[in-house]
């Protein structure tokens, strides 16, 4: 089951933070359609936060079709956000591996492999869109 | 819609010659973890003993769940107050405690109470006064939420905690709350105790309320403007100056207002809870310092 973590400086909404963990774990096929998500009880039992910003969340999420509650039994995935693009994850993340242990061998460490990462992705989106 | 949690119009509070509350509106409705913030000293445990029964007002009324504090043995059943330093006693074991809980409280709930104290470890047969401050914390959590409470109060509970326990208290805390959906009132003075339980605050200085709104509400409508050094009186009239700095060339305001701010000379920016909650302080703290001009009457 899926474990939500908060990070209280970032500037984003706790509610916030759990919509995307969620969506992010459906993206990597860590969740999967008839998962069901932790209780609001689990959640606020691990977290601290407020139950209203774990129904917010939920309620978010179900609004995208992503959830829906079932009640008394609990609120379960009802779609994925991985479809057939899940099959190429596998070969694409081999590649990536065998890139950052070139990176590793010319020398960069975590900071600047980060930094190449975002620049060049932000210039191909760029491109991408022109 | 059930009657609101508190309710107080004018209400104040004197000790001898110095005034603890005053002039104190607030319409908290239910449904919510209210956080109760501001300095030490600034009037926080008189406000939750007056909501408690515990100590009548000077002036003004006062309401917690549509009736008097304390207005009948059944009304005292549906309020829950633990005090500050979460106060056990020292010579019962939390066995004990949890029958004197059950023999003084009506809706008692035994299996919540068992359930609570096996989940966070306490041994029944120790005595009180052996526990760590975490355990005594949890203690007095477990008897406040076993009473079954439509308001549960705690005054300043995680003050003497260290961190690890102030969160298990919180976890418990929210556990509870999710699962039997009572309204709490809590006091810190520290806001980043409440920043993430609680979705309504009350912010109080110098025995003035300074604030009282939804979390998500007060974040929506305070923003923080930087720009070229100008007056506050300058601004336009819906922009509400909370707090003003400003250097030799540069200005810093935090307003509030519903309106977008489209004066382009300005970078704006949110707030989290605790800048505003600090903005608040440093305005009611300055306010406090001036001397004052009252008309004797």
């Amino acid at each position: 089951m899926i474990e939500f973590h908060l990070d209280t400086r970032s500037g984003v909404p706790p509610y916030q933070q759990i919509v995307r963990q969620v969506r992010h774990a459906l993206r990597l096929g860590l969740v999967k359609e008839g998962d069901r998500l932790p209780t609001v009880k689990e959640v606020v039992g691990t977290l601290a936060v407020n139950p209203n910003t774990v129904l917010k969340a939920y309620r978010e999420l179900e609004h995208e079709g992503l959830v829906a509650a079932r009640p008394g039994l609990g609120t379960f995935v009802t779609a994925t956000l991985a479809d057939a693009s899940l099959a190429a994850h596998g070969p694409l993340r081999e590649e990536l591996r065998r890139w950052l242990a070139k990176a590793r061998l010319a020398g960069l460490d975590d900071e600047s492999i980060e930094a190449l990462f975002h620049a060049t992705f932000q210039a191909a989106s760029r491109e991408a869109s022109a | 819609m059930s009657a609101p949690v508190l309710r107080a119009e004018g209400l104040g509070r004197r000790y001898g010659r110095r005034w603890a509350l005053r002039d104190c509106d607030l319409d908290v409705p239910a449904g919510h973890v209210v956080g109760l913030v501001g300095p030490n000293g600034a009037g926080k445990t008189t406000l939750l003993s007056v909501a408690a029964g515990q100590l009548a007002p000077t002036t003004g009324t006062v309401s917690v769940l549509g009736r008097a504090p304390a207005a009948s043995p059944a009304h005292l059943g549906r309020v829950a107050f633990v005090a500050q330093d979460t106060p056990t006693y020292a010579s019962l074991t939390v066995a004990e405690h949890l029958t004197l809980g059950a023999r003084l409280n009506p809706r008692w709930d035994a299996a919540t109470a068992a359930d609570r104290i096996a989940r966070v470890g306490l041994d029944p047969s120790a005595k009180a006064g052996r526990l760590s401050g975490g355990q005594r914390a949890q203690l007095a959590l477990t008897l406040g939420i076993a009473k079954r409470p439509d308001l549960l109060i705690l005054d300043e509970p995680v003050a003497a905690l260290d961190p690890l326990a102030c969160r298990e208290f919180h976890q418990g805390l929210m556990e509870a709350v999710a699962d039997l959906g009572m309204s709490v009132l809590l006091s810190s003075h520290l806001v980043s105790d409440l920043e993430r339980t609680c979705d309504y605050v009350v912010v109080l200085v110098d025995s003035r309320v300074q604030v009282a709104g939804e979390v998500e509400d007060l974040l929506a409508t305070h923003h923080r403007l930087t720009g070229p050094r100008r007056d506050g009186a300058r601004l336009p009239s819906d922009q509400h100056v909370v707090a003003a700095s400003h250097t030799g060339r540069q200005s810093t305001f935090v307003v509030r207002t519903r309106e977008p701010v489209l004066d382009p000379a300005w970078r704006v920016s949110g707030l989290d809870l605790e800048d505003l909650v600090l903005s608040y302080m440093s305005a009611g703290a300055r306010d406090a310092a001036r001397p004052v001009l009252e008309v004797r009457r």
